[in-house]
């Protein structure tokens, strides 16, 4: 990576410039898209930017070219992403599963507008959470995040680059246009500061290599581009380590379980949250993306008011932390889910506790204000239940 | 007793998956030999082997990526040629190819077909035209000349084809050319002469599908549908663009050749000098 590309300093920028300039930081060199309201900004920022750093900006006819044409230049070794919104991400998801059957590492960035269809093009929303986590048919593992801020959307951009190295994942980026359109101070470190995970590549014999081979622990086979001469078979199709279709059920179940077991196994480094006033806690304000920021505003004013409440920001809302999820639900008595679609993270919430959860949503359109919010947590407070144990 | 008579070395076997064998395709298909052809352009071009990546989409035809003993990748149903592009603009060392079949190219994946040759993007794309679709089991396709009878159409396909080579020569190919899979030499020519040709190149072979299309039409082996080629097949390189269109009715010719071969500029990604 040429560290002169990297922009390092102090900015003022919006948030798909933010991720535009991550990209780059994370050394990505191959940008396929098509443009579409709130994620336009990166595409033409990054039709800019390529050029001046040797990298390829290609504007596809469309969003399942764009995939595609994305999971082939990574398949030839480049750091490669798309970036889009609700009806472009619709498009994406037939080769977001093939990215996850050949295991081909991209970063798909979703900045969410209202939805469903045309929906609210230049307005926010949460909505595709799930289609996230199940749009592609068929059962794969998903890693996704989303970013609360510009900077965030920038540090995300590059750690979801590592994580799709690292893991032979699809990485799904689901920012919303708040984020996307916020202007706000955004710090790009130094080159040696960002975080780089490269690639597991082959070690051995190029003929004895198996490329679907899943030697270490962690499930991950290691991963060779066209041109080196392993002389490669990549298939969308069931297959077996060798990359050879397999019609039967025996290999089904053994490639698909990995695929989802690979993203299970390792949490340590998928699972990002941050909590704020869990001390003595009896309620869990839980929200993520845009939604998070009105969220802590809510807890901080409840707290002045002495109510009991902490706060619990999903990073990554795929995977889940069902774990702390489940060791916050020892120590509390309600949770509340603020989340700008109708009732979507909610049910993953209900899934793991027993406690009541509140949800807090709104159908898109605009930020979930503050007040709702602080409106729940005294609801669920004067119920009477988070007074005493 | 009777030895049995084994053939030790075959030129082309580095280059086919034996433990990939037997393939799927039904005896009398053409698919083979349009695979045979463009393995032997691929020996015949000495560039690296390694080089050379195949690139399918779905169907009959794209099964090709499958038993290339090269890299090679079996995307999805008419994504190849966009996968294709990936892999050519990341390292455009490599001779990126893809072999896919009429449906998948033309109908699925049509957008990407116009749009890659517009663009000029220097890779090969071999269509084995088979008339329909034949691995879903013979329905009409964009390619299905008007009347010819199919499981989806069988009154008689109520559509007119897609001319593929005036479709190609439009959009913006480099070169565009048409055979059957009597024309063996011709193929592995102009596959090698693509190879070679910046730009885009699309290289149409018409190649019988006696199970899938054949069966309906009067076609029940390959080797009807070879003589028919046999038949019909007019090398006439100057015909009209637009004359280039199939009609299997009546004793129409089937125009085959060289039709485009142009010069101009690959698509190149756009490079600013860096100030260091
Ligand atoms: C998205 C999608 N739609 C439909 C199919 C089913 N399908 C598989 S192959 C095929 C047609 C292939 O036709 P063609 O490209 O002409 O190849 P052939 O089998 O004739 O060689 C279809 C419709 C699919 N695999 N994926
Ligand atoms: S169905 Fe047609 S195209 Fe497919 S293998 Fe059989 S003959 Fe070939
Ligand atoms: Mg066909």
């Amino acid at each position: 990576m040429t560290s002169s590309h990297i922009l390092t300093g102090r900015y003022f920028m919006n948030g798909d410039h933010a991720c535009a300039e991550g990209a780059i930081a994370a050394g990505c060199r191959f940008f396929g898209g098509y443009p579409i309201t709130p994620s336009t900004e990166i595409a033409e920022h990054l039709s800019s930017r390529m050029p001046q750093i040797g990298g390829v900006y290609i504007q596809m006819e469309d969003e399942m070219g764009s995939m595609a044409t994305v999971l082939g230049a990574s398949a030839a070794g480049a750091r490669a992403m798309t970036a889009t919104s609700g009806p472009g991400f619709s498009l994406m998801m037939e080769n977001i599963g093939l990215a996850a059957m050949m295991e081909i590492p991209c970063l798909v960035v979703n900045v969410q507008r209202g939805s469903p269809s045309t929906g609210l093009p230049t307005l926010p929303g949460q909505a595709d959470v799930m289609q996230a986590r199940w749009g592609s048919h068929g059962d794969y593992g998903v890693v996704a995040y989303a970013p609360w801020s510009p900077q965030e959307f920038f540090d995300l951009t590059v750690h979801s680059f590592n994580v799709a190295d690292r893991y032979r994942i699809p990485v799904l980026l689901l920012a919303d246009e708040v984020v996307g359109h916020m202007v706000e101070r955004v710090e790009i470190p130094e080159a040696d500061k960002i975080p780089h995970w490269g690639r597991k590549r082959p070690i051995g014999s190029k003929k004895e290599f198996k490329p679907f081979e899943a030697i270490d622990d962690d499930l991950v086979p290691p991963l060779a581009h066209a041109g080196e001469g392993y002389r490669l078979h990549f298939t969308g199709l069931t297959h077996d380590e060798r990359g050879y279709p397999d019609m039967s059920a025996d290999t089904h179940q053994v490639l698909v379980s990995r695929l989802v077991e690979k993203i299970n196994r390792n949490p340590k480094d998928l699972i990002r949250t941050e909590t704020f006033h869990l001390e003595g806690a009896r309620i869990v304000v839980i929200a993520f993306g845009s939604t998070a920021r009105s969220a802590r505003r809510a807890v901080r004013v409840a707290r002045e008011r002495g109510l009991p409440v902490g706060f619990l920001r999903l990073i990554s809302i795929w995977p889940f932390p069902e774990q702390l999820i489940r060791e916050l639900a020892q120590d509390v008595d309600a949770f509340v889910m603020a989340e700008m679609n109708l009732g979507q993270m909610i049910r993953e919430v209900e899934r793991h506790v027993e406690q009541p959860v509140l949800g807090v949503n709104h159908a898109g359109g605009a930020m979930l204000a503050p007040e709702p919010i602080l409106e729940a947590i005294e609801k669920v407070a004067n119920n009477g239940s988070t007074s005493s144990r | 007793m009777v030895q049995p008579l084994l053939v030790e070395e075959h030129p082309l076997d580095g280059l086919i998956r034996a433990d990939r064998m037997p393939h799927i395709w039904c005896p009398g298909c053409g698919i083979g030999i349009v695979m045979r052809c463009y393995a032997q352009a691929i020996i015949n071009s000495g560039i690296d082997i390694e080089k050379h990546v195949v690139v399918s989409g779905i169907g009959c035809s794209g099964r090709v990526a499958g038993y290339m003993n090269i890299d090679s990748y079996h995307t999805t149903h008419g994504r190849g040629i966009p996968f294709a592009v990936g892999l050519k603009l990341a390292n455009p060392e490599l001779c990126v190819t893809v072999f896919s079949g009429d449906g998948d190219l033309a109908a699925i994946g049509g957008n990407h077909l116009i749009h890659a040759a517009r663009r000029n993007i220097d890779i090969t794309v071999i269509c084995a035209n088979n008339f329909n679709y034949g691995m879903t089991g013979g329905q009409m396709g964009p390619t299905t000349p008007y009347g010819a009878l199919s499981t989806t159409s069988v009154y008689g396909c109520p559509e007119h084809p897609f001319n593929l080579v005036n479709l190609l020569a439009a959009a913006g190919a480099n070169f565009v050319s048409r055979w059957t899979t009597i024309h063996v030499r011709q193929v592995i020519d102009d596959v090698l002469y693509a190879f070679n040709k910046p730009g885009f190149s699309f290289i149409e072979v018409l190649a019988p599908c006696p199970i899938g299309f054949g069966k309906s039409n009067d076609l029940e082996q390959g080797v009807d549908e070879t003589l028919l080629y046999r038949e019909r097949c007019v090398h006439e390189p100057d015909t009209a663009l637009d004359k280039l269109g199939i009609d299997l009715r009546e004793d129409q010719p089937i125009y085959v050749g060289r039709f485009v071969d142009r010069e101009a500029p690959a698509y190149q990604p756009i490079r600013l000098e860096v100030e260091k």
